[in-house]
């Protein structure tokens, strides 16, 4: 039973208690506790089951590499999943619930699946649910769905806020332990910009625990000094903040844990540093390894590091009687640490032969009681460790049965390596300390060749204090170095720990020879279930990669993702297959070191910040007037005005006929608009459109095509001459900033010699196009220019003032009828808008949307960029031949519109569609489809629907597709097929619907 | 619980219409160096850098590209300035000024409040004042520089005002101190 001792506890303040729930019932703890330490204060130690065999599990460790002790925490919509109960700071009101139980913790259901534990070997999935066929999808994924999965999913929206920040640095430290500590004097003492970042609540690590004493000091002494000064010195110093991941050139991704154990109190939850360093020195420290034997997996057995962490950080003792099980001198350390404690420790077992270090002597004078070559055979106990089966580690000889309810295990020490690695640093393997540790002759590599991480201390392979600390400094001194800085002669801080250390034995199985019933209870990954007796099973099956077999057995694979598995398992898949631990190697280290929380992710990309709207300055009068918003690339824009009782296809309808009949009001503001300016223009010009831009004289409008390299039809629009040298070339309202960028790009890499000038001035103009026979009368009656047909014809354009606003006013149509698209600027343009509807009120004018204009074009035959092209379509796809130019020596897509498959004439072809029936409107996209009806002529797609409403105008649906041979099939009908044996019959027409001849924007 | 002041790190506010001209052309011409410090009213500026005094001033844009800033009324006839004094050389002068939309911060936590949305390095050892960014905000194109200590100037596209505006409020608001670069 694991209690709260009456003193100790150096993180924890006992004049502050916290009340908390587990499971719904109250418990205390104190300020400065984790979640895991107040349940263990409080003497519970069963905290959730396991993923497949649903066997009971405890907390293992005291911090990140936690598998077993996951809650549910909080509840509504601060409820999470999957949260480490060894990282959670305990909080007052504090809700915590354990997982993957039914329907309680105690009495578990799913435990069955333990007792069936042989049926649930290695693949045992795949190899299961594989026959017959339909019965996965049907029956065994749902059902194995619903049992499967550690947290329940939150049902409702994050009511927290999260941010991302910017940091750039010159020496980011990874570790504010001893190591980190040291290296941050280095660099900040050459000068370096520094950023510490630790992921725990407070600096100095396992010195903190283990440190002995640091130039004549307590190492929390130590290490508050040294960060007092480092932060004095300029250093930034951040707890709480993981390093989650190292990527190409130096950028690093944190995660701040601000305000978890303040919920609710306005600060953003969550904070990703987004860190930008010359240097990464990863100061990480070292996990240690679980040893491998029956029963190991029982509630009460831990790591001997978390059984002393407890014990010191949080005055917390695991056990009343703990056995501690080592094959290396740190498990010492755990035994000596109890005994101070007045902790009962009835054995030591070491699983080397007699020796005689200065921790080993130090436990004699303790009066402990020391098995050498001794191992465990098995845990007994159901929820809870009961006893401890020592026996020889040669697997013979006599057992002895050691009650406890503490079983204290260390397998020797792994680096965490993790961030290293993330970005390419390769490993070498320690055979001394039974590791794999970075080769610091290929660490990560920079833009410029050079290594840019540095790992320091523990996660370099100084396990030892003293070795961690003179290790980190010199880690900050060649990250200095790297920056081309010189390191400051700072003298090293001076560690007084103990230093003679009998070498650990690899033991990667206890005992030696275990038998299969011993080795299928072994545990290799506590919260996937996977053992010792799968790995071996995956080997003798042939999966030699330790990659295949880590998705094999799902060993590595829990939301732990392996932090305590990995070593241990590739170890006995090394040697299930006969070949050294290297040559096998390992699994790659992805980031996040531990998992990051989505809405850190987003950051503040939420709610009305998501994504940015672009809107135009008549936007607030569309909203106030009834728009229905549409996206149309960023903007926003009105689909259609509803008025009161009215639908969506009734406002279109009414928009439209009120259009052409009377006059309407359309806000094109979105209207793309690069100026173009240079001697060069026109040349330019000639080159970037298909057709001839140059002859375009002064005042009139020309309307053109724009393809790439490879002769597809992107963007197309009206290109006005404002003078000489100077165009301005109209875009799709999605295609502005890429034509934009796309003139830039030639201007600078390749015609750089071309004397010519572009701005992108979309937003400078907001522009009203007043389309409708009344068109002209209202621009006539605000006054100040000449719009008649004389002066101002079809496709010319004029400057003046309109009702005493500066007006650029163009004759040009995308609906037929007479049209004026006015530009004016963009601070005028709601004045403008509302000038226009005092000015045509008697004669009927309304705002239309986008939709009615879709329509009208429609009616007219005009395409639209991305309805009748979708990046494979040619201009003459579409019977716009006319506007390529034969007259010039070149122009973008020239050449590839020559090559035989753009100039075939079997291409899909811009046709009209009018359906038998006029009252059916075709599917948009739906496929035309020929043959299918002779044996061996199987049925093929000849083309598919581009555009398709139902005209006001025509009173009748119209359409048009791309088909193929399309203009030599006019009047044939085709088959569309728009549902499961559901045809469409289509006559194919010319796509001009309505007004031909054009006499009606011809006035 | 919170340790927060209850201050925004920033007060933000939307400036005034401003006079903008994108000017392009050879910077290193003398013609258009001395028409453009006429009409901004300050010298010419180099790399990165902007010149502000007195509502008018100058940004460096790009090697071939400045930005003048002139009072609002005044734009038609600094056109009318460059088109005339730089008669003889390729250039371009457009008015940008109802494309843009300005906001001012002002408060100690400015460069905070900046470092949440843009990876520009702001650190006062790289970004003092006098400096001008083209960088991007949260999601969006902008420039940022500081006018002084306290006092931080960011410049959008109009369509785009409204989402910095809460962009700006949000990173700023009470409770989202970082304490890092203010």
């Amino acid at each position: 039973m694991s209690i709260r001792l009456s003193t100790g506890g150096r993180l924890i303040d006992r004049t502050q208690t916290l009340s908390f729930t587990f499971n719904g019932v109250r418990y205390q703890g104190y300020q400065g506790d984790t979640l895991a330490s107040a349940l263990l204060a409080n003497g519970q130690t069963l905290l959730g089951r396991s993923f497949k065999y649903h066997r009971p599990r405890g907390v293992v460790t005291s911090g990140a590499e936690e598998p077993n002790a996951l809650m549910n925490l909080g509840t509504g919509a601060r409820f999470e999943p999957n949260q480490r109960a060894t990282t959670t700071r305990l909080f007052a009101g504090l809700e915590a619930r354990s997982q993957n139980h039914w329907p309680s913790l105690k009495y578990d259901v799913g435990a069955l699946n333990s007792a069936l534990s042989p049926l649930f070997s290695a693949g045992f999935y795949y190899k299961t649910f594989i026959h017959p066929r339909p019965f996965w999808k049907h029956i065994f994924e749902p059902v194995i769905r619903q049992s499967a999965g550690l947290g329940a999913a939150p049902t409702q929206g994050d009511p927290d806020t999260y941010e991302h920040y910017y940091a750039t640095v010159d020496v980011l430290v990874v570790g504010g332990g001893v190591a980190g500590l040291a290296a941050a004097r280095e660099a900040v003492a050459a000068g370096a910009r520094v950023l510490v970042l630790e992921q725990g609540e407070a600096w100095g690590g396992r010195a903190l625990v283990d440190g002995g004493d640091i130039d004549g000091h307590a190492p929390d002494l130590w290490a508050a000094q040294t960060v007092a000064e480092l932060a004095q010195e300029g250093a930034q110093m951040r707890l709480r903040t993981m390093a989650a991941g190292v990527y190409d050139h130096g950028y690093v991704l944190a995660y701040e844990r601000i305000a978890d154990h303040t919920p609710g109190d306005g600060r953003p939850r969550h904070r990703l540093w987004r860190i930008r360093a010359g240097q990464v020195v990863t100061a990480t420290g070292a996990i240690e390894r679980p040893l491998s034997f029956a029963g190991n997996d029982t509630p009460g057995v831990m790591l001997a590091s978390a059984v002393r962490d407890y014990l010191s950080l949080y005055g917390v003792a695991c056990g009343e009687r703990t056995v501690v099980v080592t094959n290396n001198d740190d498990g010492y350390r755990t035994a000596l640490a109890l005994v101070e404690a007045g902790c009962e420790v009835p054995a030591v077992l070491d699983a080397r032969p007699d020796h005689d270090s200065d921790l080993v002597q130090q436990a004699r004078a303790a009066g402990l009681r020391l098995l050498f070559d001794t191992g465990v055979k098995k845990v007994e106990g159901g929820a809870h460790i009961q006893r401890v089966i020592a026996a020889p580690m040669s697997g013979n000889g006599p057992s002895e049965t050691i009650a406890c309810d503490c079983l204290a295990m260390s397998g020797g020490w792994s680096p965490v390596v993790h961030l290293w690695s993330h970005c390419g640093g390769k490993l070498l393997w320690d055979d001394a300390r039974a590791m794999f540790k970075p080769d610091l002759t290929r660490p990560p590599l920079g833009a410029q060749g050079q290594g840019f991480v540095v790992p320091g201390g523990a996660a370099s392979g100084a396990l030892l204090a003293h070795e961690a600390l003179e290790d980190g400094a010199n880690a900050g001194r060649d990250a200095v170095r790297a920056l081309g800085l010189s390191p400051a002669s700072t003298p090293l801080a001076q560690v007084n720990a103990q230093t003679d250390e009998t070498p650990l034995r690899p033991v990667w199985i206890m005992p030696n020879g275990a038998d299969y019933a011993l080795r299928s209870k072994a545990f290799l990954d506590f919260q996937n279930d996977v053992k010792v007796s799968d790995v071996q099973l995956a080997a003798q099956e042939g999966f030699e990669s330790v990659e295949h077999t880590k998705r094999y057995t799902t060993l590595g694979m829990a939301t732990d993702q392996g932090k305590l598995s990995n070593i241990n398992g590739l170890a006995i898949l090394a040697d299930a297959l006969g070949k050294p631990i290297p040559q096998v190697g390992t699994t790659t280290f992805r980031p996040p070191y531990t998992p990051i929380s989505m809405g850190a992710i987003a950051g503040e990309a939420r709610d009305e910040l998501f994504k940015p709207t672009r809107k135009t300055p008549m936007d607030a009068w569309h909203d106030d007037n009834g728009a229905q918003w549409e996206p149309v690339s960023d903007w926003r824009r009105p689909y259609t005005y509803t008025r009161s009782g009215e639908s969506m296809d009734q406002a279109v309808t009414r928009e439209i006929l009120n259009t052409r009949q009377n006059v309407g009001l359309l806000d094109a503001s979105t209207l793309g608009k690069i100026l173009v300016k240079g001697p060069d223009a026109g040349a330019f010009l000639d080159l970037i459109y298909t057709n001839m831009m140059s002859t375009l004289r002064p005042g009139r409008c020309r309307y053109g095509l724009m393809c790439t390299e490879n002769g597809f039809l992107f963007d197309d629009g009206v290109v006005v001459r404002l003078n000489e040298d100077t165009y301005l070339c109209h875009t799709t309202s999605g295609g502005s900033d890429r034509v934009h960028a796309w003139m830039e790009e030639w201007l600078q890499t390749e015609w750089w010699d071309m004397k010519v000038y572009v701005a992108n001035v979309t937003e400078q103009y907001a522009r009203v196009a007043v389309v409708g026979p009344q068109a002209r009368t209202v621009l006539e009656r605000l006054g100040g220019m000449d719009v008649s047909r004389e002066a101002l014809p079809f496709m010319a354009f004029s400057d003046g003032t309109l009702g005493n606003i500066p007006a650029r006013v163009h004759r040009i149509s995308f609906s037929g009828e007479l049209s004026y698209e006015i530009a004016i600027p963009a601070s005028q343009g709601l004045a403008f808008w509302q000038a226009c509807l005092r000015a045509g009120e008697d004669l009927g004018i309304q705002p239309y949307g986008t939709e009615a204009l879709h329509v009208m074009r429609a009616e007219k035959g005009f395409i639209m960029i991305g309805d009748e092209t979708d990046g494979t379509v040619i201009p003459q796809d579409l019977g716009l031949s006319w506007a390529i130019s034969k007259k010039k020596d070149d122009f973008i897509g020239k050449r590839a519109m020559e090559r035989s498959h753009l100039a075939s004439p079997d291409r899909q072809q811009l046709v009209g569609l009018l359906t038998e029936n006029p009252k059916t409107v075709l599917p948009d996209g739906a496929h035309a489809v020929e043959g299918g009806k002779l044996p061996g002529d199987a049925p093929r797609p000849i083309g598919f629907v581009t555009s398709t409403y139902f005209s006001p105008t025509l009173g009748r649906s119209i359409a048009m597709a791309l088909v193929e041979r399309g203009s030599r099939r006019m009047g044939e009908t085709l088959a569309f097929n728009t549902a499961k044996d559901v045809w469409v019959r289509a006559k194919i027409v010319d796509p001009v619907f309505f007004d031909k001849e054009g006499a009606r924007q011809n006035v | 619980m919170s340790d927060s002041t209850r201050m925004p790190l920033a007060t933000i506010t939307r400036a005034p219409s401003r006079g903008m001209i994108t000017l392009r052309g050879d910077l290193d011409n003398l013609d258009l160096k001395v028409a453009a410090s006429t009409v901004a009213g300050v010298d010419m500026v180099s790399t990165r850098q902007i010149a502000w005094g007195d509502g008018r001033g100058m940004a460096w844009m790009s090697p071939d590209e400045v930005l003048i800033f002139v009072p609002y009324d005044e734009v038609p006839s600094a056109l009318d300035t460059f088109s005339k004094s730089l008669s003889s050389q390729h250039h371009m002068a457009v008015d940008v000024s109802d494309a843009r939309a300005c906001f001012v911060l002002d408060g100690a936590g400015v460069r905070d409040v900046l470092a949440k949305g843009t990876p520009v390095d702001l650190h006062s050892a790289v970004f003092a004042p006098g400096e001008l960014r083209r960088t991007r905000l949260g999601q969006v194109a902008c420039a940022l520089w500081l006018r002084d200590e306290t006092l931080a100037e960011v410049i959008c596209f109009a369509s785009v005002a409204e989402y910095v505006e809460r962009w700006l409020d949000v990173a700023a608001r009470p409770g989202a101190e970082v304490s890092y670069l203010s």
